[in-house]
């Protein structure tokens, strides 16, 4: 492997992620507890399109075959995604997606705060500029799991029980693999361990506050670096592509 | 080309942002840099988030600036570092913004505490000028806004939030 194909591959991990859970969260359009948070919601769809096509241009740009952000986006299966499990995780309820955005917004926070010094300039502007809107995507997200795990005996349940379901998929926000020991190697990517003590922290502090237990880490899913992932994300990428699909090179 | 560096950027720094017409893409930040070549023209913007659609806009309204002016091939640079930031906002678009019923961006950058933040910051109604403002929601309208509400006047109004 070259350092130009791992960077590809790098680029598409953190890309698809922020892809996948955009289009996650724009299912919330208009299904919003309150107006308010759907508003949020999609505030936050938003910015993890925008993220996404950032680094799906720069992984298009990298391979100079011509492909686009939305070839990336529209015209890839299943297995050739290698966003996070947690990312595709579905909504469920509020809280449900409160708890999967939290744990992922932690591991944005601190992924970009310590790529931002990447040696890969577009890395690092990306992970930059990024920083700045995960910071709102990830306190928001926090002080949702504190009302509700600190609020009524319901809420406390319901939040309990949304961590302890998906904690299973939390693993795999760390896994490496040779992409990562060539990348680090070049001073492109960083160490997943690192990530992972400032992310246990994170999480620790906001469900201490929040009254909550940390779940002990026991079997955790594996796969999205090699393109495996659960049903639910042909299902969502089923529903995404379906319009590119069938009418090729739409324009509107 | 019939132009200067200077009067290009003058002619794309009279362009509107779509969303809040009062300010300009100057006043915003988000113009960055012209370059005149002997067979084209390089524009480069910086988006303000990196979702935000009014890009595609502003783009479209880049092109057609200088197309009025007869300057057709322009390209367009985005660049993503330095990252944008509201600080960059003038002064002047700052008070255009409170006329319009924006509250513009406290100084300072992004708040420092990423959790829990004390909430210290005083955001005045930009309607009564009142400081006993709450806020009600950190996403608002746009990516670049957030939902206050007046206590005085009891008025709901947009910040323009600091990124």
């Amino acid at each position: 492997m070259t350092t130009k194909e791992a960077l590809i591959n790098y680029c598409l991990r953190i890309g698809d992620t922020s892809l996948i859970l955009g289009q996650r969260m724009s299912e919330w359009c208009s299904n919003g507890p309150v107006l308010e948070e759907d508003i949020a919601m999609t505030n936050i769809a938003l910015d993890h399109i925008g993220q996404a096509r950032t680094m799906l241009t720069y992984a298009g740009v990298l391979e100079g075959k011509g492909r686009t952000e939305d070839d990336f986006a529209y015209k890839r299966n299943e297995r050739e995604f290698y966003n996070s499990l947690l990312s595709e995780r579905p909504n469920g309820h509020f809280g449900d997606t409160v708890v999967r955005n939290f744990l992922q917004s932690a591991y944005f926070y601190h992924l970009y705060t310590a790529l931002s010094s990447s040696k890969d300039e577009l890395i690092a502007a990306h992970a930059a500029k990024s920083l700045k809107e995960v910071t709102y995507h990830l306190r928001h997200s926090a002080e949702w799991i504190v009302r509700l795990g600190d609020g009524t005996d319901e809420s406390k349940n319901k939040v309990q029980t949304s961590i302890n379901e998906i904690w299973e998929y939390t693993g795999n926000l760390f896994e490496m693999n040779d992409v990562d020991t060539l990348l680090i190697k070049e001073g492109i990517a960083i160490n997943q361990t690192e990530i992972k003590s400032k992310w246990d922290k994170t999480v620790d502090e906001v469900l201490e506050r929040a009254k909550l237990i940390r779940p002990t880490d026991a079997y955790m899913q594996t796969g999205s670096l090699k393109g495996m992932h659960s049903e639910y994300l042909g299902h969502l990428i089923a529903e995404m592509q379906f319009l590119p699909r069938a009418y090729p090179d739409a324009k509107w | 080309m019939n132009y200067t560096k200077e009067q290009i950027w003058k002619f794309l720094a009279e362009i509107p942002d779509p969303e809040i017409p009062v300010i300009t893409i100057e006043e915003l930040g988000v113009l960055r840099d012209v370059e005149i070549q002997p067979e084209k023209v390089i524009v480069t913007i910086t988006p303000t988030y990196t979702g935000c659609p009014a890009m595609k806009l502003f783009e479209d309204e880049i092109i057609l600036a200088l197309k009025n002016k007869g300057i057709e091939n322009v390209e367009l640079k985005m660049v993503y570092s330095p990252a944008w930031t509201t600080d960059w906002m003038t002064e002047k678009a700052r008070e255009k913004l409170t006329q319009y019923g924006i509250a513009p961006p406290v100084k300072g950058t992004q708040d420092k505490g990423v959790l829990f933040s004390s909430g210290s910051k005083v955001v005045k109604c930009p309607r009564c000028n009142s400081e006993n403002t709450t806020l009600k929601s950190q996403f608002g309208s746009t990516a670049c806004k957030a939902l206050y509400r007046c206590n005085d006047c009891l008025e709901p109004f947009d910040y323009f939030k600091c990124i």
